[in-house]
């Protein structure tokens, strides 16, 4: 469980993230401290070794002007005159034999090429007990006589090695945070993923009302479980909307299904009296053909639907469209002795499909003439205004009643008084599909009575 | 007529066959998109019928191909897909009407033959049209029939223009906003049957012998005698 747990985490790309955050930050860390270290213990260092370089050079130019003794006499002066201090010298003889100076013996160490060399002495004083680490420089005197100058360096030493623990620790407390920091954050990040993860599993599953619990925060991983639960909640009403559809669809096929079923059903049992058989066969392929132009219009609808022939948009001039259809209408109003009216103004073109927009004004005036009393009146006036087109239609026929006036653009709603009249209860809906694919809109009102039509076509843009 | 027909469901081919041939037409099937390929290559057919979706080869590349091969023979495309821009792709391949499944025989008939019809006389420039005693000249747009001059809105000229120039023959309610109202949609009543009413009111009533009559379940058809 824990491996996993583990293997989990360091899956998690923030996790990976982190860690590569955390080597480059110590990196950095490391040559900062490695900067400082540079810059104050080695600096401390050089500084020794140019002083005992320069007394080297010094008692050198001594030795030449004076000689063995006048060497002598400036070693055992400075020697006196700091007694306490962390100086070293000496000079010995060619055999390294000490001749004065403050170290007992000449060191065993090896030299370096320049003459420098490190080695451990007993310090001076009595009261304190221990080597302690030099740092001193020899130099080889005419007449083959050996001159050592250095520096007790065991402060600098203490202190270098202060700072090197201080560093050391640094170090190690800025990845200890640098990790904890990390785990932390991919914790907290795999934590808020894992919410998003279980409930999109869920929504999978086939729940989906479910919806990703926000956090309220305004973060972009906040913001992105907003988005998403947008998403969902758009494809969650999609769906159901399939759903009313797909019911909608398998009821209302399932009467006219069973009436031709029933008609065949019947001609088979009476072939014999013939005289019946034709009409219930004529009968039997209307039904079949009301079928087929129900799935042709349901087709229709959701082929205007997915918006496709939006590419073939041209410019439409309204007022012919609108005189062809007047001109195609107006023998069925005429016969029907409707008074139909027509005010159109004439107008700039819109931008879209002429084929639909036909087919809506068509269904429209369609219901109006069917659902208008005879010696009744339809109006149908056309507004040119400036950046859009306003169409209405009135008829004084009986109106749709307001709480069914958002339903009359579903797929198959027909109101109840018109259950009798012929029709499949698509014609609004394709309507609606055609006006929406145009970005215009619809809207009723009552024009008491009867009803009003109002439609909008922005223009062209 | 000699009809070439490519239909890979033997059930709605022979269906299609036997009506053909009780239409007085002759027709040679083929359920493979190669087979018919080579048939229509083969030998001179009036009009073919191609089926879109087909096993070995699709009707458009059937299409294709032998109109790349010269042959003009004018051609029918039978769909199940009705979108307008699947008929534009069909036309432009190069046949000559689409008519979209399911579909009735009667609609499949009155096209096939209005096809040829046009192929046939496509080359005549014609500035009138006469169907027994009824006269139509182009050109003045008048309207005679048995000398008598009948006045006629110009729809109602496009509708009896449509009419005469498909006489004898059957013309659906679908062939009619085609081509007469220029408009693709389909209206919800039968408004066609008024504007056929009030034709028939003008050439028909004032006269003996009725010219245009209802095909029950098919259309219309203008007729010189009964």
């Amino acid at each position: 469980m824990l491996s996993v747990q583990a293997s989990k985490l360091f899956n998690s790309s923030t996790f990976r993230l982190a860690l590569v955050y955390m080597a480059l930050f110590s990196l950095s860390v490391l040559l900062l401290l490695g900067f400082i270290y540079w810059s104050t213990a080695g600096y401390m260092m050089r500084q020794a070794e140019a002083t005992i370089e320069a007394e080297i050079t010094g008692l050198a130019e001594r030795y030449e002007l004076a000689g063995l003794p006048g060497l002598s006499k400036i070693i055992s002066e400075r020697l006196s005159r700091q007694n306490n201090s962390s100086s070293i010298y000496l000079l010995a003889d060619q055999e390294f034999k000490p001749i004065i100076g403050n170290l007992k013996k000449w060191p065993k160490e090896q030299t370096s090429e320049q003459g420098w060399m490190s080695f451990e002495f007993d310090s001076g004083p009595p009261d304190e007990v221990g080597q302690h680490k030099s740092r001193a420089r020899t130099f080889r005197l005419r007449g083959g006589f050996y001159l050592l100058v250095g520096r007790d360096v065991h402060d600098l030493e203490e202190i270098q090695s202060l700072i090197q623990e201080a560093l050391f620790w640094g170090l190690l407390i800025t990845v200890v945070l640098a990790l904890v920091g990390g785990v932390t954050m991919s914790r907290t990040m795999m934590h808020k993923v894992e919410i998003i993860n279980t409930t999109c599993r869920q929504i999978m599953a086939g729940d989906l009302a479910q919806r990703i619990p926000s956090t309220g925060g305004d973060d972009d991983l906040d913001r992105l479980v907003n988005i998403l639960n947008r998403m969902l909640e758009q494809i969650e009403e999609l769906m159901q909307g399939v759903k009313q559809v797909t019911n909608n669809i398998a009821h209302d096929l399932r009467t006219p299904l069973t009436r031709l079923r029933r008609r065949l059903d019947m001609l088979r049992e009476n072939d014999s009296s013939i005289e019946n058989s034709d009409e219930l066969l004529d009968q039997a392929i209307g039904e079949a053909d009301g079928l087929l132009i129900t799935f042709k219009a349901l087709l229709r609808i959701s082929e205007v639907e997915t918006g496709s022939r939006r590419i073939g948009f041209k410019d439409v001039d309204m007022t012919v469209l609108l005189q062809d259809l007047v001109e195609f209408y107006e023998p069925l109003s005429e016969e029907k002795g409707q008074d139909f009216t027509v005010a159109s103004a004439i107008s700039k073109p819109v931008m879209g499909d002429r084929d639909l927009l036909f087919q809506a004004f068509a269904n429209i005036l369609d219901n109006a003439i069917k659902y208008t009393p005879a010696s009744g009146g339809i109006r149908l006036i056309m507004h040119d205004q400036l950046d859009q087109l306003q169409i209405v239609i009135c008829d004084t026929g009986p109106g749709v009643p307001t709480a069914a006036r958002e339903k009359i653009f579903e797929r198959f709603f027909r109101l109840e008084t018109s259950r009798s009249t012929p029709g499949n209860g698509l014609g609004l809906s394709l309507v609606a599909a055609i006006i929406k694919l145009h970005h215009g809109q619809i809207e009723l009102a009552d024009n008491r009575p009867g009803l009003n039509i109002t439609i909008t076509l922005p223009r062209s843009s | 007529m000699r009809i070439l027909l490519i239909e890979d469901d033997i059930d709605t081919a022979s269906y299609l066959a036997k009506g053909l041939n009780e239409s007085g037409h002759t027709v040679n099937m083929a359920h493979d998109g190669r087979d018919g390929f080579f048939m229509a290559l083969d030998q001179p057919y009036d009009a073919l019928v191609i089926d879109r979706m087909l096993p070995g080869m699709d009707g458009l590349s059937i299409i294709r191909a032998i109109r790349t091969s010269g042959n003009r023979a004018p051609t029918l495309i039978l769909s199940a897909l009705g979108e307008v821009d699947a008929r534009v792709e069909g036309l432009r391949a190069g046949g000559d009407d689409y008519l979209v499944k399911p579909f009735a025989f009667s609609e499949l008939v009155a096209r096939l033959e209005a096809l040829v019809r046009r192929s046939t006389t496509a080359t005549e420039q014609t500035t009138s049209l006469k169907v027994g005693d009824l006269e139509m000249d182009l050109l003045s747009h008048k309207v005679k029939r048995n000398h008598q001059t009948i006045d006629l809105q110009p729809r109602e000229f496009r509708l009896l223009e449509f009419l005469m120039r498909n006489s004898g023959q059957v013309v659906t309610r679908t062939m009619l906003l085609e081509n007469v109202w220029d408009y693709n949609f389909d209206p919800q009543t039968n408004v066609i049957d008024v504007h056929i009413s009030r034709l028939r009111s003008k050439i028909d009533k004032q006269f003996k012998l009725p010219m245009l009559h209802t095909i029950r379940g098919a259309g219309y058809a203008l007729r010189a005698g009964i």
